[in-house]
């Protein structure tokens, strides 16, 4: 007498015959399947950081995708690595998506000597995103250092597209040197046409800067911040969260209205991999956006 | 639930038909440690002989047939400029004999990550779906705590349930499957002296746990006594070898690599499952380590199995099983560095 246990194909899941949607996070999906994309320009920022567009090549799957400002997508170059890089680029453009990517590790070294029309996987959106629509109505400052201009691109398109339900709008920037400075060729454009105030600073100055020099709590002098009207975006270096949102906790902006984006190191994007595990939770599940009280609560985040 | 009793005899004759058409894993006599006593494993069966019903403790834990060490989660045909993507599942179906409840548990707990919260993973589901579990009752050892950790007892997650009542199992059912096949082996109604036999059974190992830990107040514990020095105190023995992990039947955390053949022609996504007191755990590009030292990284293994897991799922990820005390090169398991806590707590 024989026995045959019932086979289970779970590739006959309805699901599962569908590319996969990371919206829907529920569902049992191809969670591992990246979506074929073409690298169609690269732009070069700084010595050390590129600025990549990428368009989705299945029509279908580039209509599906669609995110959040703040999420990230999880990058792969088939072979080499899969790295976490925050999207910086509008919700509302369908047709590719801006990574700006600093040449730091073996995948970002091995991203940097890509060229135009090559083939790269992505995966995602992953994270949770800053909260426009909790911020109607309010004015919004958005605080960046160095690197982290690169996820508030993707809320500074949202708020020229939406500019009606937001008030004054602040971007305050601080880099270390001016040759350091990322997207300066569209300050101009979010000045004018997206009618925000637009605050630089850098650590040290270069011979050709005429602009200010210090640390970005300087740029508080010239800023009068409303904190029962407003809400607060930070990003950049965990030392500058400490300063940043420690003034802003002192003039009396809740925890709850200041979000900053934490990095960690990470393998899946999916609450998974635990390498990005933080306090008693993941970036990649429950960040990279946090609202600073769940910052203060979680060990360690910054 | 539904009970049945099948004799040991019928037992033997449903194991060799399943061996027949199945991989059917067990726990195998693998060697002798340095006390002499008998090392196990689970492994694939080959004849009914080598399934050890009286084994004690299996020194690493049944979760790699549902997470394997290594599994390649895709792989590439890479062309010129293009590449195709391929994912495979694995779908062969599988029998393992002889987890215990704790082990079981365990299981429960990955089936939490793995399957009911955000992007289940289809790898561990085609896993799970094709495997059909039989459990196994055992007198606990001295160092088990599976008790305080709730884990001593399951009540599903399994096919069928075995406890040793003399020449018969007393079978515990919780699938169509495991029904249709015990009853195909004669496996018999419960009488009124089997019921009996088998309340003796489990009265008899309720009064055999000797190790208690007290977790009640760890999840806070492990808050207030962030930086406590019994965090340094061990965490500076610790070898951050990540044994504790790789025999841990709940720990699930990994890490990807990606190769290529040599003509470029082939790559492959690997998961290897890591250990989050390997010094590299946390390190990102650039070389910034966010847990430098072995005893942050000792303390976020302990965080994350008595307070964020416990915050996510209402449960601790430790099932007690002692495996990574056992395991532990520097003598470092959850019942002293628990008892430390609650101990610097007091004082």
């Amino acid at each position: 007498m024989s026995l045959q246990i019932p086979h289970h194909d779970i590739n006959l899941e309805p699901s599962m015959s569908k590319p996969p949607d990371f919206n829907r996070q529920s569902v049992l999906m191809h969670t591992e399947r990246g979506f074929k994309s073409e690298v169609i320009s690269i732009v070069p920022l700084t010595t050390q950081e590129k600025l990549f567009h990428i368009r989705i090549c299945d029509p279908c799957e580039r209509e599906n995708f669609t995110f959040l400002p703040g999420q990230f997508v999880m990058l792969e170059l088939p072979g080499c690595g899969e790295v976490p890089i925050s999207i910086s680029s509008s919700t509302s453009n369908k047709e590719f998506i801006a990574l700006c990517v600093r040449k730091v590790g073996k995948v970002t070294g091995m991203l940097h000597r890509l060229k135009q029309g090559a083939i790269v996987g992505i995966r995602g959106p992953f994270g949770t995103h800053f909260p426009m629509e909790k911020m109607v109505g309010y004015n919004i400052l958005l605080i960046a250092g160095g690197l982290g201009i690169v996820p508030l691109r993707s809320p500074i398109y949202w708020t020229k597209e939406h500019r009606s339900d937001y008030k004054d709008i602040t971007v305050m920037y601080g880099a270390k040197e001016p040759g350091q400075i990322l997207f300066d060729y569209q300050f101009e454009e979010w000045r004018k046409i997206y009618g925000l105030k637009m605050l630089t600073i850098v650590q040290e100055a270069g011979e050709n800067w005429n602009g200010r020099v210090g640390l970005i709590t300087e740029l508080f002098k010239e800023v009068t911040i409303d904190p029962d009207n407003t809400f607060a975006i930070v990003c950049g270096p965990p030392v500058m969260f400490k300063f940043v949102c420690g003034h802003l906790s002192n003039l009396g902006l809740p925890r709850q209205r200041m979000f900053v984006s934490l990095e960690r190191r990470m393998h899946c994007g999916m609450g998974k991999c635990c390498r990005c595990n933080v306090g008693s939770t993941f970036t990649c599940l429950d960040g990279p956006v946090f609202d600073y009280w769940t910052v203060m609560n979680l060990k360690e985040a910054i | 639930m539904l009970f049945r009793t099948i004799t040991k005899e019928n037992f033997r004759k449903m194991v060799e038909a399943l061996m027949e058409n199945n991989e059917v894993i067990g726990p195998k006599w693998r060697d002798r440690d340095t006390e002499g006593n008998k090392i196990y494993r689970f492994l694939k069966l080959n004849t009914f002989d080598e399934l050890q019903m009286d084994y004690t403790r299996s020194y690493s834990s049944p979760k790699n047939y549902f997470l394997p060490f290594k599994e390649d989660l895709s792989t590439y045909r890479l062309e010129d400029k293009d590449w195709e993507q391929e994912i495979h599942y694995t779908i062969h179906p599988r029998v393992i004999i002889g987890m215990r409840a704790c082990d079981i548990n365990a299981l429960l707990k990955l089936d939490q990550v793995l399957v009911k919260s955000a992007y289940p993973n289809p790898h561990y589901v085609a896993r799970r779906r094709n495997t059909l579990i039989i459990g196994l009752d055992h007198e606990p050892l001295e160092d088990c705590f599976c008790r305080s950790m709730n884990s001593d007892t399951a009540f599903h997650g399994f096919d069928l349930f075995l406890t040793d009542i003399g020449e018969k199992y007393f079978v515990a059912i919780n699938s169509d499957t495991g029904y249709m096949i015990v009853n195909r082996f004669d496996a018999r109604e419960v009488a009124e002296d089997d019921q009996r036999r088998y309340k003796e059974v489990k009265g008899r190992i309720e009064t055999k746990f000797k190790t208690q830990v007290d977790v009640t107040i760890v999840p806070e514990l492990m808050d207030l006594e962030f930086e406590s020095d019994v965090w340094k105190k061990w965490g500076d023995k610790c070898l951050s070898c990540g044994s504790c992990a790789m025999v841990c039947p709940t720990c699930y955390c990994y890490g990807i690599e990606e190769h290529t053949n040599l003509t470029f022609t082939k790559a492959t996504k690997r998961r290897v499952l890591y250990s989050c007191n390997l010094l590299d755990f946390a390190t990102v590009a650039g070389g910034h380590n966010f847990r430098p030292e072995a005893h942050i990284r000792l303390k976020y293994r302990y965080y994350h199995q008595f307070r964020g897991f416990v915050e996510a799922f209402n449960q601790s990820l430790c099932v007690g099983c002692n495996r990574c005390g056992k395991a532990c090169l520097a003598g470092i398991s959850p019942k002293v560095v628990i008892d430390d806590l609650i101990e610097t707590e007091k004082r």
